[in-house]
């Protein structure tokens, strides 16, 4: 279908600023694939169905909406973990704020010193970006590879236990940026990569998972604190076989956040797991948008997503299991749900199952509700103050999504990062 | 001790009188019981002491160690000591029955000023506790309420009510849905809590309960009022003879 004229001016200015970055040949050569993908499908607008729930203006227009600084004296997210630190401020990787890029059996190149001779990741960036764009286009994620001007690629050879955290420092008000990490875990190989920070006024990220034969990875990633910032992100993950792959994102704040995970299962008896919990006060809209296919016999997909919402905050879930002929034993579980403080939040919802296969359970469920009213009774009752009964039944129905990720300090992290970020809230 | 003047009260949603003018006073120390046929208002009762919302007071007053508790929020009322053992416990998901119950205990204290328990503390107490109700550590652990058989629900109930040390204490129908052996493991517990300092307000279809809890008082309850108060002999004669003969004599 041809663009419309619309879309190709919108999509001309969007780039008109923006330069290839230099790098060696096989890297120009994606980037410059990435450009021709870009520019045959256009930006998004708000016409695209894809978009229905979600408005792209900020996210596509040229320059980024300021967002105003967020100071805080809250300690980061991670900081008590013992961990592989590598720090980006407004979209650059900052070498003395970052931990040394080595350790046993994990390679890590920052992209912008990405040179000719980094063997295995040619032909892996941009790859699975590429395979994500069918059955629908990410249009944005083509921009980042093409544009990408930072990012590690992170080579994973045996079972490395630190984890490696990307942190994410916004210091500008205007910072508009575009990151592009790519990990490849090799057969057998393990780790876990922590992600926080809001990174900028706009941040567009892409994450390429690419999981081997009986590779593990963790996946932990907060997204917070700036009240004003805008972020579009893309995880796209290929998993081999018995590979498993467990993502959780928990956002608190942002006046817009996209966040696109692309899954595809394509060896047998391999495990993706998806979820996530975002809690939305006031000018806050928040869209997690999941594609998982199951192309392999006997694999399981769970995707849980919870919401809180209030002061008419927004949050939207759109989510696809496509199960394609072949894929049979497939187990695949996807729930969405969204607890309304109020009446001037909603939560727009688009659960879709696609099955190709005759030998499958798949099952899938979303709901909308407000505090349970006996419950809280029977809370206050016991001598529990409203406020503190509510944040109480809050937690419990982010449980069920936090209780995803494995391990048990990174929960209890996470846990405690949600119960102070409810009573920071407390009238 | 609670003191019922004139109780007046009506669902907020529907013009419709359920309590309509109730006298009813409980001495510190005592066990009152109050029978009466369905739909005479005894649930009402309960939970418009304790606060519940869709009932609004159109008269009277209800005093609790001589405070008017009818204007507190639910919470406060706890605080003051009220405690009210609900027949159809809910089941919270996501909620551990211990961090319910410390939570509970803390509130309270730090409502009346007192310094809050220490987890070490809080868990040896409700060990013991526990036990005595035979509650075991994976219902401790376990959400509140959920997957609980009735007798499990029930029994947890008392041990709120263990832990909180209320100074009144409201049982609104805690026989039903017990078979014997259950019965008699909720009354044993709660007549462990019975002290001279300590008041109970006990409602109840059947007087197989208190043969378990003995009663100082018996009231009989209809049509939103009191109508006739005695001692326990007045539950047997409830078991022997139903409500009709005390409400044709009444009437």
């Amino acid at each position: 279908m041809a663009l419309t004229q619309t879309k190709l001016d919108a999509t001309e200015a969007r780039i008109s600023g923006l330069s290839l970055p230099k790098g060696p040949g096989w890297l120009t050569e994606a980037r410059e694939a990435a450009l021709v993908r870009l520019r045959a499908m256009g930006l998004p607008g708000r016409r695209d169905e894809y978009w229905k729930y979600t408005r792209p203006d900020t996210l596509v227009a040229p320059e980024a909406t300021p967002a105003a600084l967020f100071e805080t004296e809250e300690t980061c997210v991670f900081g008590e973990v013992d961990r592989l630190q590598i720090v980006f401020v407004d979209g650059v990787f900052d070498a003395v704020a970052s931990d040394e890029l080595t350790g046993e059996g994990i390679e890590i190149t920052r992209l912008a010193d990405v040179n000719a001779d980094i063997h295995w990741a040619q032909g892996l960036y941009g790859a699975l970006e590429i395979n994500g764009q069918k059955p629908v286009e990410r249009p944005l994620a083509a921009l980042n590879s093409a544009f990408a001007t930072d990012g590690v690629l992170i080579r994973v050879t045996g079972k490395v236990t630190k984890p490696v955290n990307l942190t994410y420092f916004h210091r500008s008000e205007t910072s508009d940026e575009i990151l592009h990490h790519v990990v490849k875990l090799e057969e057998g190989a393990e780790m876990t990569l922590l992600e926080n920070g809001p990174a900028a006024a706009r941040l567009n990220k892409v994450l390429e998972v690419d999981v081997a034969d009986r590779a593990r990875f963790h996946h932990i990633r907060t997204q917070g604190r700036d009240h004003e910032r805008r972020a579009a992100t893309h995880i796209f993950a290929r998993l081999g076989r018995e590979s498993l792959f467990k993502s959780f994102t928990m956002t608190a704040n942002g006046v817009m956040t996209r966040n696109e995970c692309v899954i595809e299962l394509t060896g047998d008896d391999a495990v993706a797991h998806v979820a996530g919990v975002c809690m939305g006060d006031g000018d806050f809209h928040h869209d997690d948008t999941v594609f998982i296919t199951h192309d392999a016999v006997n694999c399981e997909s769970r995707q849980v997503f919870k919401k809180v919402l209030r002061n008419g905050a927004t949050g939207v879930f759109q989510g696809k299991i496509l199960v394609k002929e072949g894929a049979q034993k497939t187990d695949g579980y996807q729930i969405s749900q969204s607890l309304l403080l109020d009446e001037d939040s909603q939560f727009l919802a688009k659960p879709e199952l696609e099955i190709y296969a005759d030998d499958v359970a798949c099952s899938h469920g979303s709901t909308s509700g407000a505090i349970d009213e006996t419950a809280l009774f029977y809370l206050r009752s016991r001598g529990v103050p409203e406020n503190e009964a509510t944040d109480l039944l809050v937690l419990a129905f982010l449980v069920e999504a936090v209780e995803e990720i494995e391990n048990e300090g990174l929960r209890e992290e996470i846990a405690s990062r949600l119960h102070g970020w409810l009573e920071r809230r407390r009238g | 001790m609670l003191e019922i003047k004139n109780l007046q009260v009506k669902l907020e949603d529907e013009d419709k009188q359920i309590l309509k003018g109730l006298d009813l006073t409980v001495e510190t120390g005592k066990v009152h019981a109050i029978m009466g046929p369905n739909g005479s208002g005894k649930s009402t009762l309960s939970y418009v002491l304790s606060g519940k919302g869709g009932y609004e007071v159109t008269g009277g007053e209800a005093l609790l160690d001589g405070k008017d508790i009818l204007e507190m929020e639910p919470e406060e009322r706890a605080a003051e000591g009220l405690f009210l053992a609900f027949q159809y416990p809910v089941e919270i998901p996501g909620v551990g029955n211990m961090t319910f119950l410390r939570t509970a205990v803390n509130a309270q204290r730090k409502a009346r000023g007192e310094e809050e328990m220490s987890s070490t503390e809080f868990l040896k107490v409700i060990r013991a506790k526990a036990k005595t109700l035979k509650i075991d550590a994976d219902m401790l652990k376990r959400p509140v309420n959920v997957g609980f058989s009735g007798g499990e629900k029930k029994r947890n109930e008392i041990l709120q009510m263990a832990m909180l040390e209320p100074k009144m204490c409201i049982l609104d129908e805690t026989d039903s849905g017990l078979d014997v052996d259950a019965m008699k493991l909720v009354a044993e517990g709660v007549n462990a809590l019975r002290s001279e300092g300590r008041s109970f307000l006990v409602i109840t279809h059947y007087q197989r309960l208190l043969d378990h809890i003995k009663p100082d008082v018996v009231h009989i309850m209809a049509d939103g009022k009191i109508v006739k108060t005695g001692g326990p002999e007045l539950a047997l004669e409830v078991e022997q003879n139903g409500y009709a003969d005390i409400l044709a004599e009444v009437a």
